[in-house]
Order: C-alpha cells, then structure tokens, then sequence
C-alpha cells in the first residue's frame, strides 16, 4: 500500500517537474518584458517580475505597426478558419453520407495528395502567386489554405459516426435538398467536430512564419510572426521590448487555446488513434 | 480503423431516389460535386500544378524575374557537388537526432506518469500541450536569450555553479544543441498525449491475463505494453522525423540576420533554410526548387528506414498493415503541416 503511495507520489513529482519546464520560458518571456534591458543584461541576472512591463509594451507600439498587424494576422486566420470549416465539412459531409459516381476515387485522390511535402512546391507556389498578382495581398494567406485534405479527412471520420443516415432520409421526405441537408441536418450534428478543426486551422494559421514571410512582401503588411521576427532583427539590443512583443503576440493565441483546451487535446489524441 | 475508401457503405444513395429510369447520375450528383468541388480546385491550382512545376523551373537557371534558361539536369549534377548542401544535411541530421531521441523518451516517461495518474490529469494536459501551440518565433526569442553567450541565463547559471560559460550560439555544438531544445520542448507534450491515448487503448484484460499467468512487471512492459504501442511509436518516429527533416522557423529567428541565416560558420543551416536562402535570398529558384526534390527524397528514404526498424520483426503481413496505418498517419501529419504553411 505505502509503495503504491511511494509510486503517485514520485509519479507526481516527475509531472509536475515537467510542468514546470513548459511553464518556464512563459514565466522567463514575462520577466524579461517586465524588466528593462540592463537589468537582464546583469549578472546575476533578475528573476523575478519587474515594473516596466507597460513601458515596454509601449516601446513596441512605437517601433512596429503591432495592432495593424495583429488585425491582419486575425483577418487571415479567421478568414481561413471560416473558409476551412465550411468547405471541409460540406465536402466531409459529401463524402460520408452519399454515393455518388466517383466518389471512391476522388477520396483516394484526396488521401494521395497528404504524401505531398509541402516545401516541395514553395518555389514554384510563390511564383504561381506572383503570376496571379496577389504577392503581399492577404488573398496569399487566405486562399490557397482555404480548404484542405486533412481537415475533409477528419470531418469525415466524425460525420460517418455522427450523423444518423434517418435523419438525411427523414430530411429527403421533407423535400430537402443536398444543401439544405448539410444545413439543417449535417451542420448541427458536426458542431464538436468543427469546433476541433476551427481551433486548430486558427491557431496554424496565427502561427505559421514561412508562407508569409515569403508573400507578405509589404514591410508594412507583415503577420504578427514575421513583424516580431523583424522587431528582433531591427532591435534585438533591446530584450525586453523584443520580449514585450513576443508576449503581446502569445496571449491572444494561449487565450484561444484554453477556451477549448480539454476537449481540444482529447479530440487530437482519438484523432490520431483513429487512422 | 477503416479508411480505405472501398470500406465506406453506401449510406444514402442520389442515384437511388430517382425512380426507374435514372436520367443522368452524374446530373443528379451535381450537389455532391459542388460540394468536393472547392478541395480539388484549390489542389489543382496550389497544389497538383506546383509540383509538376517546380520539376520544370529545377531544370532551369531562372532569378524569378528574367528568362527562364534551360539548363538540363545542372543544378542536381551542381547539387551534388556542393559542400553547403552536404553540409545541410549534416546539420539536419545532427539537430533531427538530437531532438527526437530525448523527445519521444520523455515523452514515453511522462505518458507513463500520466496513466497512472488519477488527479490533475486535465491541468497535467493542458500545461504539456500549451508549449505546442505557442508560437515558435516568440519562444524562439525566449531561448535564444536563455541560450545567449554573455547574458544568458543558461550562462549565468553555469557560471554561478563554477562551470564557466559555453558560447551557445557561436560553437557548431552548440548552435545544434539550442536548436534542438527548442524542438524538444514544443513536441515532447504533444508527443505524450499521443503515447497516453495508446496507452489507455490497451485493454485492461491483457494485463489481467497477464496477471493470471504470474508475468512480471518488466515482461508485461516488454511483451505486452511495447508490441501494442508499436504503431503509435511508430507513427510519432515517423512524424517526428518528417517534422525534423522540415525544421526551418527555430535556426531562421535564432539568427535574424538575412545574410548570414544559419550562424556561424553556417552550423545552424538545415535544409529547409537552404531552400528558402537559396530561392527567397539569392534569387536562385532553379536550384531552390532541386532542393526541394532532394529533402523530398529524403523524406521518402528516412520514413522507409523508419517502417522498417520499427515495423518491422513480425511477420510481413502484419508489418505490411502496420505500414499502410503508418502511410495515413504520414498523410495526416503532412496536411497538418500543411494546413499550417496555408497551402
């Protein structure tokens, strides 16, 4: 009995340890952010919060467009979010409840398009782009990433289990047509599962650094990412204000996350045990 | 699971409510193509033609702008020969190994502890997974002043205990050590509740068969909890190193400056960032686009290699099934990625 304690106790121990580690480089961002650049350039070094967070903050306000490019940031993840769900789960929903003469095909088509490493065609995607005209638009962001294999692979899996095929039929009687079956019966019952994509999609696009700092080629049209990226190019002598941006640029997204954090991670760990 | 498309029953039927004589079933699919629709236009457009084209721009020397010059197979012969390219691959492999090894046996440690947890699961998750969805160029800045040569904390606490201070971000070892932190930190979480998921999939009734027959701990763990983790082992070897492969955004910020983006001596340079100076920098796409064939290669080579050492041992049809669970999980994990880069 006392080992079996013995055991939950340094179980305990060892997660929480873990836990402390992730914490840590938040816990640090916010010290540095807080302080002023000599004070962590000191030796020993400040570890604990200081009072200058505001003044930092503010520092960052001078230096970059920060909300200009949060707005922009938060356009195009939410536009792509948006665009994601609803082609992804009528496509999804195409998919799992009808047969229709190809169908097995273009899902096998659609499964062969995940072997595709994305670098692969970043060269010629960016020139494909420059062709179209919509190089440092945030067309760039929004369309090509509009609708995705992964996301009509997913709210496939869910709409198969999820959607009863009696209420399609039920909705038939009733006169309905396709989309109106996807909106009255497909839709309501798909909300879990789009909550999970949504979140996802969201937060990718909030993160994502490469495509964008290859065509948001505007300085003053630039992602949050790319902006604080070029915040520390331009000012990495001055720590605490780089930290100060790099803080301002994690809260939103953390915030997000948390909202549907529980169920988030569940559905992420039966996602990946489903294949 | 089945995902094979041959496995989906035919649920409701468009052709089937017509009557008689259907008059034309692709007609009457016309919703359900509309609806598939968008996926495969925004493939074909951003996805399908970029391939076929980055094969046709890798046969030519072209800055983007001029006139595209043909110039055969020159850029892979190039390729081959080039020392910074070779020396990408090093630097790839070096950080790949040296993240994904502590990575997935910390992550093994702390799936372990959280099984056997019963309180604080909820806050346990959402305090490893929190790392991983944060963005990597913030924490990137994080670490690189943790790691930083003169006023780094790392630095400072090494000097507080008498062990003098390491130039993190100058020494080749060094430069691949951070990189790798910050790599290990983000994914071991995220790898961890993959491993918890498959730990709790294993059924109670095994180990209490095993209980039966008087096996001890360490057997159970050797011949039961591994063989039956064996897919989900596999399916993080195989993500990690496709994500290892592709590590751009950590060296990228760790080293700001544009003309020189792999730090010193070039120790930080992996492939991706190869790709992007090559193309994005130097304006050479043809030869951007030959690096890119040459990461896909290895790519496809290293998750063979992946297959066969760890689904391997048994008998070929059940390394062949795992295999083919294996492809989908690759599939899904690169349109995560994918849906990341916003293709």
């Amino acid at each position: 009995m006392s080992i079996e304690r013995l055991r939950t106790a340094v179980g305990h121990i060892v997660l929480m340890f873990g836990v402390l580690v992730s914490i840590f480089p938040f816990y640090w961002m916010l010290v540095m952010a807080s302080n002023t650049t000599p004070d962590i350039f000191s030796y020993p070094p400040k570890l604990l919060v200081g009072s200058h967070l505001f003044e930092n903050m503010g520092k960052v306000l001078d230096n970059i467009n920060f909300f200009g490019s949060m707005l922009l940031t938060l356009v195009a993840s939410l536009g792509v979010t948006v665009l994601v769900l609803f082609f992804d789960s009528l496509a999804a929903f195409a998919f799992a409840k009808y047969d229709f003469p190809g169908r097995n095909v273009l899902f096998a088509i659609l499964l062969a398009t995940f072997m595709i490493p994305t670098q692969l065609s970043l060269v010629p995607q960016f020139v494909t782009l420059a062709e179209f005209g919509w190089i440092g638009s945030l067309k760039a962001l929004i369309i090509p990433g509009a609708a995705n294999a992964f996301g009509i692979f997913w709210m496939r899996q869910y709409a198969r289990g999820a959607i009863p095929d009696e209420l399609i039929s039920a909705a038939k009687v009733d006169g309905a047509g396709f989309f109106r079956q996807y909106l009255t019966v497909g839709l309501p019952v798909l909300r879990p599962g789009l909550a999970f994509l949504g979140i996802f999609t969201f937060i990718n696009v909030w993160n994502d650094y490469l495509w964008p700092l290859i065509v948001m080629t505007d300085p003053n049209r630039l992602t949050l990412q790319v902006a604080l990226d070029q915040l520390n190019g331009i000012y990495g002598t001055d720590y605490s204000m780089v930290m100060a941006g790099a803080l301002m640029s994690v809260i939103p997204l953390i915030g997000v996350f948390l909202i549907g954090a529980r169920s988030f991670i569940a559905d992420l760990a039966a996602g990946a045990m489903k294949f | 699971m089945a995902v094979t498309s041959k496995a989906v029953p035919a649920t409701v039927s468009a052709t089937a409510a017509a009557g008689d004589k259907p008059p034309n079933k692709y007609r009457q699919a016309l919703p359900q193509y509309t609806a598939v629709a968008p996926f495969f236009i925004l493939f074909a457009i951003f996805g399908a033609f970029p391939v076929l084209f980055s094969i046709w721009i890798s046969f030519h020397s072209w800055d983007g702008i001029g006139q595209m010059k043909w110039v055969g197979l020159e850029q892979y012969h190039y390729l081959l020969t080039d020392a910074t390219f070779w020396k990408t691959i090093g630097n790839t492999l070096i950080i790949w190994v040296l993240s994904t090894v502590p990575m997935l046996l910390l992550a093994l440690v702390i799936a372990n502890a959280l099984h056997n947890a019963t309180r604080l699961r909820t806050f346990y998750r959402i305090a490893y997974f929190i790392p991983n969805v944060t963005s990597v160029v913030a924490i990137t800045l994080v670490f690189g002043s943790i790691f930083s040569n003169n006023f780094g904390l790392l630095n400072a606490f090494l000097q507080s205990i008498g062990l003098g201070q390491i130039e993190w971000l100058t020494q080749p070892w060094g430069i691949k050590i951070a990189i790798a932190t910050i790599v290990t930190w983000r994914w071991v979480g995220y790898n961890a509740i993959i491993y918890l998921a498959g730990l709790q999939a294993i059924s109670q009734d095994v180990y209490e068969a095993a209980k039966v027959d008087g096996a001890s701990t360490r057997q159970t763990f050797w011949r039961i909890t591994v063989p039956m983790m064996r897919p989900v082992i596999l399916f993080t070897a195989v993500t990690s190193t496709i994500g290892g492969l592709q590590i751009f955004t950590e060296s990228r910020v760790l080293f700001g400056d544009t003309s020189n983006i792999g730090g010193p001596g070039d120790a930080g340079l992996t492939i991706v960032s190869y790709l992007y100076q090559s193309a994005f920098i130097k304006n050479q796409f043809g030869y951007g686009a030959a690096v890119g064939w040459a990461l896909f290669i290895l790519i496809v080579l290293f998750s063979i290699i992946n297959w066969r050492l760890i689904g391997g041992n048994d008998d070929e049809r059940v390394t062949r099934r795992a295999a083919r669970r294996v492809e989908r999980k690759i599939a899904a994990q690169n349109a995560k990625r994918e849906a990341a880069d916003v293709h």
